[in-house]
C-alpha cells in the first residue's frame, strides 16, 4: 500500500504514545517472560511444557474450556434470539443481566458458585443424592467458565441477529420451507460465523481464567489441576524458568486465539458486507 | 498538535507524581513499622501477639512500634519475601522455606537456624486428624486414612507448609511400622492420596474445604488448627489423636537484607526474641501451640494430647534431604500422581 | 461496515408474520430455557452472595465496614481504579485516533497485540511483572538498590491492574470511530481546525457514549481483578489488599459473612455498572439513530 499523505493531525502523537505505552505496560514485561524462559535452554523448556502432569493441565484447561465454549455457543445463541426477536416483560432486565459475568469480579463469582455447589449446600444438598458431584469436579470447572463465558456469545450474536434482513427467511417461507427449515438452511449459515466468533472469544477467556476457577476445582493433579494454577504453583517452589515456561505456552496459546478471533472478524465482516 | 502535548502533560505528570509520592510514602516516619510475613494458621495468634510486643517494646526501649501482618501459605510467602517482598521478619511453617530465602538472593545467612534458641523454632505442634460429630467413618489411626470409604482432606506439599509436615508424618508413620522400608512407606502414602478429592494450596483452604464444604471424612492438619476448629465448632467436630505423629517445627528468622537497609534490625531482633519470653510463649499457649518453655508448658498440659512424636532430623535427615527426595520435581511426590496414569 | 448504520433496526415488521416467527409454543420454551439458564448461572449467584452476607443480620454485615482492614481495601480498590482506568482512557483515545484515522503498515499486528491482555490469564498479568519488577527479576536488583517498591507495593498493583484492563476503551472505540468514518474531522481540518479542536468538537462528542462504555467495563474490571493482582501483592493485612484480596482473607479467617458483605459490595458495584452499561447504550442507539436520520435527511 502506498503511504497517504495524512489530512488528519496527530498522527506522530498518537501513534507514538500509542507504542510507548503498549511498550510499557505490555510489550516489555513480555519480552521480560521471554527472556527468562530461554534463560531454561530449548531442552528444558521443552522438557517443562511436556511433562505428564502439565500435559494434563493442558487438557483439563483447553478441554473443559472448549465444552464451556460449545455449551455458551447453544444457549448463548437461543438467549440472543431470544433477547432480539421476541418481546416479553423483563426482557430488558434479561439483557442487561447478559454482561453481569463481565461485572462480577471473578473471584466474588468463585465463591459463590462453590456455595451453590458445594454438598452442604443449595443444589449441593439435592444433587448429591443422586451422585453428582459438582463443586471441586471436573463439572464445577465447566460451570465456572460457562458462567464466565457467555456474555461473548450473546454479545456477538446479537448483532448480527438485530441485522438479519426479515426478507430472506420470508422468501424461504413462501418457497415452502417450515420454520425448522428456514432457520437450519437461512438463519443459521448467516449466524455461524459469529457463533465461531463468539465461542472463539468465550473459549479464550475461558483457558487463562484463575479467579473463579480456583474455589470450585479440586485441584488434583491430573484431574481437576488447570495451567494457570500449575504457573502459580510453579512460581511458589522458585521454579521461575518452569512457571515462565508455562506462561509462555499460554501466551502463545492467547496469541493466537487472538489472531483466529481477529481473523474470524474479519471474515464475518466481509461476508456480511456481501449479504 | 502543541496544544495536544500541553494538554495531555499536566495529567500525566500528577499520575506521575501520586505514584512516587506512593513510593516514597512511609520511608521517614517515626514509628518503627515492622512486617512479619507469616503461614496460614498463625493469623490470630500473631494479631494478640503483635499487641503485646508493642507494649512491652515501648516500656523497655520507649519506641513506638508497629506490625504488619501477611498470611497464606508457607511457601507462597517464602516466594513472595525472595521477589521483594520487604518483610523484616518471617515465621513459617518450616525450615526449608527460610533456607529458600538463603539459596535465592542471600537474603539470610546460611547459618540462620544457629542464631535463636532451640533450632530457631520458639514454638512447636504436632499434627492430628479432625473428624466429624460421632466419627461416623470409626478413624482411629493412620490406617484407617487408606480405608477404601474414606475421604481424606489434606492440602498440596508444593505449596503448603503443613502438607508437607502431613506428608512427611504419613511417610514417617509407615516407615516405623514397616521396619524402614522405603518402598512399603510410599505405597502407603500412595494409597492416602488416592483418597483425596481436593488439594487446596494452604492449611486455612483445607480446613474451610473440610469444615464448611462438607467435602471428606477427615482432615489432617495442625494441631493448634485443629484446636481451634474445635474452639469455633464445638458440637460439630471431633479431634482424633493418631498413634504416632511428627514434631511440626515452625521456625523463625530476621531478614538480614531487609532489616539491614530499613534501619530495623533491633526491633526485629526484639520481635522474635520476645517470643521466648513466658509472655509470648503463654500466647502461643493461648492459641494451642505448644510451648517449648517447660513451665509455660506445664501450665497448658492438658490441652495437649499424649502422642510420640519423632523429628524430621531424625527420620528424614533434614529438610535440605526431604525436600529434594519427596517434593521437588521428580520426587515422590510426583511419583505418586504420574504412577498409573 | 457504513451498512451497520443504514441497516439498524426499524420497528419490527408486521408482515408476513408466521412465515417469520415460530409458533408461539416455541417461544415459551425458548424463552422459559433462557429465564432457566440466566436464573440458574447468573441470578442465583448473585442471590447467593446477598443472602451469605445477610446471613449473620443487618447490623453484623455493616458491622463488617467497620474494620479498617476492610476499610483500607476499599480505599485501596479505589485508588488503583482512579490510576489505572484514566492511564487506559487516555492510551485507548489515542490508539483509536492513529488506529481509525491513518492507514499503516501493521495496523492489524498493532490491533491484536492490544486485544491480547484480555485474553491473557490473569496470573500471567502478575508473572510478568515479578519476571521484570522482582528481585529476582530484570530491573530488581537495580530498583532494591535505589529502594523504589514496585511489586508487593502499590505500583505494581496498579501496573497489573492497568494490563489487565488495557484494551477495554481501545476496543470499544476503535469499531465505533471506524464506523463513524472520519469526514467531518477532514472537512474540519480543510477548514483550518486544529488538531484538538478537531478531537474536542468534532470526534468527542460523536463517540462520548462509546467512550464513557469502555471507560465503565475497564473501571469494572479494574475494581474486580484477582488473579493478577494477587500474584504482585504482598496480601499485608491494611495496606497491599484490595476488596478482590480481601474477600480471599476474610473468608481465610473464617469471617464468611464479612466475606461476603465485601463481596456484596463489589456485586452491587457490579449491577451499578450493568445500569450506566444499559443506560449508556440506550444513549449511544439514540446518537446513533438521530445520526442516522440526520444522514438521510440531508444528503
Amino acid at each position: 500500500m502506498a503511504r497517504r499523505k495524512h489530512v488528519l493531525p496527530g498522527f506522530g502523537l498518537t501513534m507514538g504514545y500509542t507504542w510507548i505505552y503498549l511498550g510499557i505496560i505490555v510489550l516489555l514485561p513480555f519480552a521480560g517472560l521471554i527472556l527468562k524462559t530461554s534463560t531454561a535452554g530449548w531442552s528444558e523448556f521443552w522438557r517443562t511444557i511436556t511433562e505428564p502432569r502439565v500435559v494434563a493441565s493442558y487438557k483439563v484447561s483447553f478441554g473443559i474450556s472448549a465444552m464451556a465454549a460449545a455449551i455458551n455457543s447453544v444457549f448463548g445463541v437461543m438467549a440472543a434470539w431470544v433477547l432480539t426477536r421476541y418481546r416479553f416483560p423483563g426482557r430488558k432486565l434479561l439483557d442487561a443481566m447478559t454482561d453481569l459475568p463481565f461485572a462480577l469480579p471473578t473471584a466474588v463469582a468463585g465463591i459463590a458458585l462453590t456455595t451453590l455447589y458445594a454438598p452442604n449446600e443449595w443444589f449441593g444438598k439435592l444433587l448429591t443424592p443422586l451422585g453428582i458431584k459438582v463443586a471441586f469436579t471436573d463439572l464445577g470447572i465447566l460451570i465456572a467458565l460457562t458462567f464466565i463465558g457467555l456474555p461473548f456469545v450473546v454479545r456477538t450474536v446479537q448483532p448480527v441477529i438485530l441485522q438479519l434482513s426479515t426478507d430472506v427467511e420470508e422468501a424461504a417461507a413462501c418457497l415452502g420451507a417450515n420454520r425448522f427449515q428456514t432457520f437450519r438452511r437461512v438463519i443459521l449459515p448467516s449466524l455461524f460465523p459469529s457463533i465461531l466468533t463468539g465461542a472463539t472469544l468465550a473459549f479464550g477467556r475461558a483457558v487463562g481464567e484463575y479467579g473463579s476457577v480456583i474455589f470450585i476445582a479440586g485441584n488434583l493433579p491430573f484431574k481437576t489441576e488447570i495451567t494457570p494454577l500449575l504457573i502459580v504453583t510453579k512460581l511458589e517452589q522458585y521454579d521461575y524458568a518452569g512457571a515462565a515456561a508455562l506462561g509462555f505456552v499460554m501466551l502463545a496459546a492467547s496469541f493466537g486465539i487472538v489472531l483466529v478471533s481477529n481473523g474470524l472478524q474479519a471474515w464475518d465482516a466481509r461476508r456480511r458486507g456481501i449479504a | 498538535m502543541k496544544i495536544g502535548i500541553l494538554h495531555k502533560l499536566p495529567g500525566s505528570r500528577l499520575l506521575l507524581a501520586s505514584l512516587a509520592s506512593l513510593v516514597v510514602a512511609s520511608a521517614n516516619a517515626k514509628t518503627i513499622e515492622l512486617l512479619n510475613v507469616s503461614y496460614d494458621p498463625t493469623r490470630e495468634f500473631y494479631a494478640e501477639y503483635n499487641n503485646a510486643f508493642v507494649k512491652y517494646w515501648k516500656e523497655k526501649t520507649g519506641q513506638d512500634v508497629k506490625v504488619d501482618q501477611s498470611h497464606g501459605g508457607s511457601s507462597k510467602q517464602a516466594r513472595a519475601v525472595i521477589d521483594g517482598l520487604r518483610a523484616d521478619v518471617v515465621t513459617l511453617a518450616l525450615a526449608a522455606d527460610i533456607d529458600a530465602l538463603h539459596q535465592n538472593g542471600d537474603l539470610v545467612p546460611a547459618d540462620w537456624q544457629k542464631r535463636l534458641p532451640l533450632n530457631s523454632s520458639p514454638y512447636v505442634s504436632t499434627l492430628a486428624f479432625l473428624v466429624r460429630k460421632g466419627n461416623p467413618k470409626n478413624i482411629k489411626d493412620w490406617d484407617d486414612l487408606i480405608r477404601e470409604d474414606v475421604q481424606v482432606i489434606t492440602p498440596n506439599p508444593k505449596t503448603s507448609g503443613v502438607a508437607r509436615w502431613n506428608y512427611l508424618a504419613a511417610w514417617g508413620q509407615a516407615l516405623a511400622k514397616n521396619n524402614g522400608d522405603q518402598a512399603k512407606a510410599q505405597e502407603y502414602v500412595k494409597a492416602l492420596f488416592k483418597n483425596v478429592p481436593v488439594l487446596d494450596s494452604g492449611a486455612r483452604g483445607a480446613t474451610t474445604t473440610f469444615a464448611e464444604r462438607g467435602i471428606g471424612d477427615v482432615l489432617i492438619n495442625w494441631e493448634n488448627e485443629l484446636l481451634l476448629m474445635k474452639k469455633l465448632h464445638p458440637d460439630d467436630f471431633e479431634i482424633v489423636i493418631p498413634k504416632q505423629s511428627i514434631l511440626a517445627e515452625p521456625t523463625v528468622s530476621i531478614v538480614d537484607k531487609v532489616v539491614d537497609r530499613k534501619g530495623t534490625r533491633e526491633a526485629a531482633e526484639g520481635y522474635l526474641e520476645f517470643l521466648y519470653t513466658p509472655e509470648g510463649q503463654e500466647i502461643a499457649a493461648k492459641h494451642f501451640f505448644r510451648p517449648t518453655n517447660p513451665e509455660v508448658l506445664a501450665k497448658f498440659k492438658d490441652q495437649y494430647p499424649e502422642i510420640e512424636l519423632f523429628t524430621i532430623d531424625d527420620v528424614f535427615g533434614g529438610w535440605t534431604k526431604a525436600t529434594a527426595e519427596h517434593f521437588a520435581d521428580g520426587g515422590t511426590f510426583d511419583q505418586i500422581y504420574a504412577a498409573g496414569r | 461496515m457504513a451498512g451497520a448504520v443504514s441497516n439498524f433496526p426499524v420497528a419490527p415488521v408486521a408482515r408476513a408474520r408466521r412465515a417469520t416467527t415460530e409458533s408461539s409454543v416455541v417461544k415459551v420454551i425458548l424463552i422459559g430455557i433462557v429465564l432457566v439458564f440466566f436464573g440458574l448461572f447468573l441470578a442465583l449467584p448473585l442471590f447467593v452472595i446477598f443472602q451469605q452476607a445477610f446471613s449473620a443480620g443487618v447490623s453484623a454485615y455493616f458491622a463488617a465496614f467497620e474494620d479498617s482492614a476492610t476499610q483500607h481495601a476499599i480505599y485501596l480498590t479505589l485508588l488503583v481504579a482512579a490510576i489505572a482506568v484514566p492511564l487506559n482512557t487516555i492510551f485507548g483515545l489515542a490508539a483509536a485516533w492513529a488506529i481509525t484515522r491513518f492507514h499503516f503498515r501493521g495496523k492489524s499486528l498493532l490491533t491484536s497485540l492490544i486485544d491480547l491482555p484480555l485474553w491473557v490469564s490473569p496470573v500471567i498479568g502478575g508473572l510478568i511483572y515479578v519476571l521484570l519488577y522482582g528481585r529476582q527479576g530484570w530491573l530488581g536488583p537495580w530498583l532494591m538498590d535505589n529502594d523504589i517498591q514496585i511489586i508487593f507495593a502499590v505500583p505494581g498493583m496498579v501496573l497489573a491492574t492497568t494490563f489487565v484492563t488495557f484494551p477495554f476503551v481501545a476496543r470499544g472505540l476503535i469499531p465505533l470511530m471506524q464506523a463513524q468514518g472520519h469526514a467531518e474531522e477532514e472537512a474540519a481540518s480543510t477548514l483550518g481546525a486544529n488538531g484538538w479542536q478537531i478531537f474536542l468538537r468534532i470526534t468527542l462528542p460523536k463517540i462520548k457514549w462509546g467512550l464513557l462504555y469502555g471507560v465503565i467495563l475497564c473501571n469494572a474490571r479494574a475494581m474486580g481483578e484477582f488473579g493478577a493482582v494477587s500474584v504482585v501483592s504482598g496480601h499485608i493485612r491494611g495496606q497491599t489488599n484490595t476488596m478482590p484480596l480481601q474477600i480471599e482473607i476474610l473468608y481465610n479467617e473464617y469471617q464468611f459473612a464479612p466475606a461476603f458483605a465485601v463481596a456484596s459490595l463489589l456485586s452491587i458495584l457490579a449491577l451499578l455498572t450493568l445500569v450506566l452499561k444499559s443506560l449508556v447504550e440506550w444513549q449511544a442507539e439514540k446518537q446513533l439513530r438521530e445520526g442516522a436520520n440526520a444522514t438521510t435527511s440531508h444528503p
